[in-house]
């Protein structure tokens, strides 16, 4: 069976040790250099960003996560084995593990750390898919020539120079879709490497969960349980047209996922759908002004990630979480698509009127989906908001007086609720 | 109670009334007509708690009573009887059914108590006047397709019916808006009408009154207060409430000082616009119109999937101006021109355009340009 010594990359056929360097990291599976998919996923990234950057914090449990209220965004290891997980209440987080170093996020540094990553994974394929700063999904189909290696080879030379050259480690799932793909890269965190070869993708499927499957949650998994499906296993004694009408166009998907089959390409342009931003509180507030504030600063989020990338979007949606955590969102379509913050809040703010104080919240999102080219937007004004055309061109000034001058150059009053 | 009347009066009734009950109902009894005989007339009342229905038709009333049944039921029974035939309509008060007995058809129907039916209060008309019913049909024909459907401006969400100063001393005028356009309609101020507060008349009342209007010669009995209006003929009473909230200013929307005048055929117009826009598969739609000297050239490119270009011979006399539309907008404004040449006056590419036919000021119309 082929195997790979993932500190050395020494090639060889089986054993449990490195006959080279004698570590026992091996990789070894019968497809090993025949598969191409795979899924990069760096371990506990924000913490390990801030562990290498601070050695103080090398042995005890780190949380990134913003303030006492909030949520977990990130636990490394030490905190995960007390039970802290990703998007766990902070406070909840703090009860498992008081003794654990709460840290904000630093955006800028993981976006750089990110970029260089991405650099070397650009020397790898140009097919990558990024899911977010810390994962990515990368075809090496066709690259074994280029780089008279294996793709398994290149992805764990990829992970060595990450922690060598980042200090950071991460986590790679090598299959032959991206379904599966994503599945390795969990089965062995952290520093794992870990194989699903196409012969063993059936047995390897039948008893797990569905819940395995990106973007089952709880919901799906509750609708799912209540047609008696619970495993891979009860899947396949669905045929097509059943699952089709049961669950839509989830359930086409999930009839060929029960197989192992997954078509999707690594792509990199994957059509943005929405923009949103939100933002948990310090403490919850019903108070209007402060939610003024928080409704502007959310919606000029919003509008500058559209400017940024030449989007607008014709619906917009407002999300609210009350203090005991139900949700309420309304969302609005325009006539005319906008990137406009001015327009963004006027229509998130019309639909927070609407909802009314039934507050008090902890959370306030604003976002805006239907997405059209920038050049397709905000081609008409408002009979009955004169003033508007002249805020855009006060809002187009801003921006530029930014891009010169920071962007804290200059904010409206509103910002400073 | 025990009822015989025409199968044609009664579907009149029944389908007026039929039509203000909510197809989707979350309480039983609003989905209800009640129907009250009495002397020799029998009345049906339908109401969505907003608006409320009374239609009286003559018939033969054999015994007096009240009782209620599925408005939608008992109007699509009437539809598909014969023409002619006599429905008798009875109700022991006993089993809880209402009888429809027409020649050899029968039918039972279940019934909810009528002490259960919501009848609107009744409250204090501050005004009362009457309206020919082709006036009134004007007001709202002209200006209904500006009503806005955006709920969240849920005062846009009807037609402003109040007394207003014109050129010619006080009128009746009516004003709907989206934001995108605007109509604003005059008629001759009704005697009795003055003291009238404005309001806004909901949507889908709006649409109830429109059946009213259809006979020419119908006098209009109008009544409104500051919450409610009603609309009357003999045999029809619709009462609806008003949408509570503040109309906008819309005076300081409608421009004065546009100078540039374009005259155009309005159908030649229409259908051109029509035509060019067809090439354009985008919700919104943009129509340039680039004006020179007496010639007007309709385009509309779309990247995606192709271009068309229209010319048409107009009268336009000022400079060159390229301005952009909604074409669904033109059209719609455009389609209300019905007698002589459609009259724009454009200021510039990016100011509000109003719109009239021709010297008429008694009908004139706002349209909000598009970037193109």
């Amino acid at each position: 069976m082929p195997a790979l010594c993932r500190d050395c990359l020494t090639q060889f056929e089986t054993g449990r040790r490195c006959p080279s360097c004698g570590s026992a990291r091996v990789v070894s599976h019968p497809e090993l250099f025949d598969l191409t998919i795979a899924h990069m996923d760096c371990d506990a990234f924000y913490a390990s960003v801030e562990k290498r950057d601070n050695p103080a914090l090398a042995n005890k449990p780190v949380i990134i996560g913003g303030g006492k209220r909030g949520v977990v965004s990130t636990a490394c290891y030490v905190a995960r084995i007390r039970g802290v997980k990703s998007a766990m209440p902070m406070f909840k987080a703090l009860e498992l593990c008081p003794d654990a170093v709460v840290v904000r996020p630093r955006m800028q540094v993981y976006a750089e750390v990110s970029r260089q990553i991405r650099t070397m994974m650009d020397e790898l394929t140009p097919d990558i898919e990024p899911l977010s700063l810390d994962e990515a999904f990368m075809d090496l189909g066709g690259t074994m020539r280029l780089h008279g290696a294996a793709p398994a080879v290149m992805l764990a030379r990829l992970v060595r120079r990450m922690r060598t050259e980042l200090g950071l480690t991460g986590s790679i799932g090598l299959s032959h879709n991206k379904f599966l793909a994503k599945v390795a890269s969990d089965l062995d965190k952290p520093h794992g490497f870990s194989v699903i070869g196409k012969a063993e993708t059936d047995t390897f499927l039948h008893d797990k969960p569905v819940r395995l499957i990106w973007g089952i949650g709880p919901a799906a998994q509750a609708s799912l349980e209540k047609a008696g499906i619970r495993t891979f296993a009860d899947l396949l004694r669905w045929d097509q047209q059943d699952l089709s009408a049961r669950f839509g166009s989830m359930g086409y998907r999930l009839w060929h996922l029960a197989r192992g089959q997954d078509k999707r390409r690594v792509t990199a342009h994957a059509p943005m759908k929405s923009i949103s931003n939100e933002t948990t509180f310090f403490e919850d507030t019903g108070n209007p002004d402060i939610l003024d504030g928080h409704l502007w600063r959310m919606s000029e989020k919003v509008s500058d990630r559209a400017k940024a990338k030449d989007l607008a979007g014709r619906v917009v949606t407002l999300k609210l979480k009350r203090a005991d955590h139900s949700l309420i969102s309304r969302r609005l379509a325009l006539r005319d698509a906008t990137q406009m913050a001015d327009t963004i809040y006027a229509t998130a703010r019309g639909l927070f009127d609407q909802v009314g104080a039934q507050g008090p919240y902890r959370l306030l999102g604003v976002g805006i989906s239907d997405l059209v080219a920038a050049e397709a937007a905000d081609l008409s004004g408002d009979l009955l908001d004169p003033r508007a055309a002249q805020r855009r061109k006060a809002e187009r000034a801003t921006d530029e007086i930014r891009k010169r001058f920071g962007s804290e150059a200059i904010l409206k009053g509103r910002a400073m609720r | 109670m025990k009822i015989s009347i025409e199968r044609g009066t009664l579907l009149k009734a029944v389908s007026q009334a039929q039509s203000v009950v909510e197809r989707r109902n979350t309480i039983p009894i609003l989905a209800n007509v009640l129907i009250e005989a009495e002397g020799d007339t029998v009345q049906f009342r339908a109401t969505d708690l907003d608006i409320e229905v009374v239609d009286k038709a003559p018939a033969q009333v054999e015994r007096a009573g009240a009782t209620t049944v599925a408005a939608t039921t008992l109007h699509e029974i009437v539809r598909k009887l014969p023409d002619g035939a006599l429905v008798t309509l009875t109700d022991d008060g006993a089993s809880g059914r209402l009888t429809v007995e027409a020649g050899r058809s029968n039918f039972s129907l279940a019934t909810l108590p009528k002490e259960d039916f919501p009848v609107m209060a009744s409250s204090e008309y501050a005004s009362n006047f009457s309206a020919p019913a082709p006036v009134l049909r004007r007001l709202f024909d002209k200006s209904k397709f500006a009503i806005s459907t955006e709920e969240t401006r849920y005062y846009l969400n009807g037609v402003y019916m109040h007394v207003s100063d014109a050129d010619g001393g006080k009128v009746l005028r009516c004003v709907a808006t989206d934001g995108h356009r605007l109509a604003r309609i005059d008629a001759d101020l009704p005697s009795g009408a003055a003291d009238m507060p404005g309001v806004i008349v909901p949507r889908k009342t709006v649409g109830e009154l429109r059946k009213l209007l259809d006979d020419d010669d119908m006098q209009i009995a109008v009544s409104v207060s500051e919450t409610k209006v009603r609309f009357a003929t003999p045999d029809i009473t619709l009462t609806s409430k008003v949408i509570d909230g503040t109309f906008p200013d819309y005076t300081r929307v409608i421009p004065a000082g546009n100078t540039r005048k374009l005259e155009v055929d309005a159908a030649e117009f229409a259908q051109a616009v029509d035509r060019v826009a067809t090439v354009s598969s985008e919700r919104s739609r943009a129509v340039k119109l680039a004006l020179d000297e007496d010639r007007l050239v309709l385009s509309v490119n779309a990247p995606d999937s192709g271009a068309a270009e229209e010319e048409l011979a107009v009268a336009y006399g000022d400079e060159r101006l390229e301005i952009g539309f909604n074409a669904k907008y033109l059209l719609e404004i455009a389609s209300q021109v019905d007698r002589e040449n459609a009259v724009f006056m454009f200021n510039s590419a990016g100011d509000p355009t109003l719109m009239r036919e021709g010297n008429d000021t008694t009908a004139v119309y706002v349209v909000m340009p598009m970037r193109v």
